[in-house]
């Protein structure tokens, strides 16, 4: 696959975007009303509504801040309005956004309402996406587009199928040059030890330890029992998955058979070289999908047994299932049925050729079964309490 | 038609892959070098649920992926149905 070929939007910095978005992005949740409203005055650009960005302090605001910059400066996005309630953080994201080259202005309300933000908003969000509407998919090659992989309401099936799949075009993708990440820290327990032996030195495996240790205590210093619905879910459960050792075994089938992660990487903090990355994140799928997107990653992978049906405003996110009984049910969801792995009749290299065909037709343009069905799950990761 | 699979030539589990009824001779394929397994099922257990490959008493740990998965809690015979009735985790309990 070294030479395999896309359509894609070259950005500024020189970064590969398989999307065209104009977005509307709020600083806090108090921003949300005006957002939504120049999203729905100006077709063709879209809100990114979300619940925080006030009174967050430390650690958590520094996280908050990546996101809000990440997102705004992922390679599917072209240009963006920034809306925050006053402009001393309003004008961090949109300087942070800046560093790109992309277009981005911002607007404050305090001092000047709703109304007259939402109209000054509007006038730049209609400049912006007449512009956008003019840019010109270029020939990129697909090693350049960087791919996050995550799984959810997994079963026993998506260990056996869609799972190993993934991780069969994570080798080809990375064998070829190309830049990927893996995370759900806490959905690794049980299956650290086969995380570790693929740690590229002892530095990157130290690292993943000491992310996975964190994350191991804050479950421990917080459960009140043993999880049980929670981690495995429920849908997990009844997809036959009992304990978080198996669920974790299954997971890390994505991460391929021959690829070495290279490094470990704070939530929504950009890659600085190729190749596979953990990504210190929360297993659940909207969670996790933001924060993949806020570094940068422009397709998304996403394995699902029982059928989840997340997606994200601006990462496409492919869905595969090794699961018949899903295929007859949820079909609507699922971009790659890879199921007959299940009796022999595919291999997992022919599944992973299947999947590669449609990151290939998902970045030259093909919506992705989320994104023709709406969703635009965009979930900020909050670390703890504002102050 | 393959009945389960298994990851590992250690696996005591199976998967099934169809749904099983009970009391059904399985045929069922090892992943890594697709050899063949056979079993009886001694209840109904469905696709994508965990079929016993042996006899398991209580503090047995029950191996899929060649890997320790959880602590049997109660009981299983060979052909019975593994899953959160009988078999928990080590890590977070």
């Amino acid at each position: 696959m070294a030479n395999r070929k896309v359509w894609g939007y070259r950005r500024e910095n020189g970064r590969v975007g398989v999307r065209n978005h104009v977005i509307i992005l709020p600083v806090d949740d108090i921003s949300n009303a005006a957002c939504e409203a120049v999203a729905n005055n100006i077709k063709g650009t879209m809100a990114l509504p979300h619940a925080y960005g006030r009174l967050q302090f430390g650690e958590d605001l520094e996280l908050h801040f990546r996101t809000m910059i990440g997102t705004g400066s992922n390679a599917n996005v072209a240009a963006v309005v920034v809306i925050g309630i006053e402009d001393g953080w309003t004008k961090k994201i949109v300087d942070g956004i800046a560093a790109t080259g992309k277009p981005v202005t911002g607007f404050s309300i305090e001092g000047k309402g709703d109304i007259r933000t939402i109209a000054e908003a509007s006038y730049k969000a209609k400049e912006y996406v007449q512009w956008a509407s003019e840019l010109q998919r270029t020939e990129c090659d697909l090693h350049e587009l960087y791919i996050s992989v995550k799984c959810g309401e997994s079963d026993t099936t998506t260990g056996l199928s869609s799972c190993p799949t993934v991780g069969n075009v994570i080798d080809k993708h990375c064998a070829a040059g190309g830049t990927a990440s893996f995370g759900e820290t806490s959905e690794l327990t049980g299956a650290e030890h086969i995380v570790a032996a693929k740690a590229a030195n002892d530095e990157v495996r130290e690292q993943f330890f000491a992310a996975f240790n964190d994350y191991t205590k804050l479950v421990f210093d917080q459960k009140t029992n043993d999880l049980s619905e929670s981690q495995p879910t429920k849908g997990n459960i009844a997809g036959g998955l009992t304990t978080i050792e198996e669920k974790a075994l299954g997971n890390v089938e994505k991460l391929g058979k021959k690829t070495k992660f290279v490094g470990c990487l704070p939530p929504a903090v950009a890659p600085d070289k190729a190749g596979l990355w953990f990504m210190d994140t929360s297993s659940a799928a909207a969670e996790a999908v933001t924060l993949w997107a806020a570094s940068g990653a422009v397709v998304h992978l996403f394995p699902t047994g029982q059928g989840n049906v997340i997606g994200n405003p601006i990462e496409p996110v492919i869905k595969l299932t090794g699961n018949p009984k899903t295929m007859a049910t949820m079909a609507e969801h699922i971009d790659v049925d890879v199921s007959k792995i299940l009796q022999g009749e595919m291999t997992l290299d022919q599944a992973g050729d299947v999947l590669l065909d449609m990151i290939v037709r998902t970045a030259n343009g093909r919506l992705t079964a989320a994104e023709a069905l709406g969703h635009r799950e965009f979930s900020m990761t909050k670390l703890y309490r504002s102050a | 038609m393959v009945h389960f699979l298994i990851h590992e030539a250690a696996d005591n589990v199976g998967v099934a892959v169809v749904d099983i009824a009970a009391g059904a001779d399985c045929v069922g394929r090892n992943l890594t070098n697709n050899e063949g397994l056979t079993a009886h099922s001694e209840e109904a257990i469905q696709l994508g649920h965990k079929i016993a490959l042996k006899d398991f008493k209580v503090g047995d740990s029950v191996i899929k992926y060649g890997c320790e998965i959880g602590t049997i809690v109660k009981d299983v015979k060979a052909g019975h149905h593994v899953h959160t009735h009988n078999l928990k985790t080590k890590r977070w309990a």
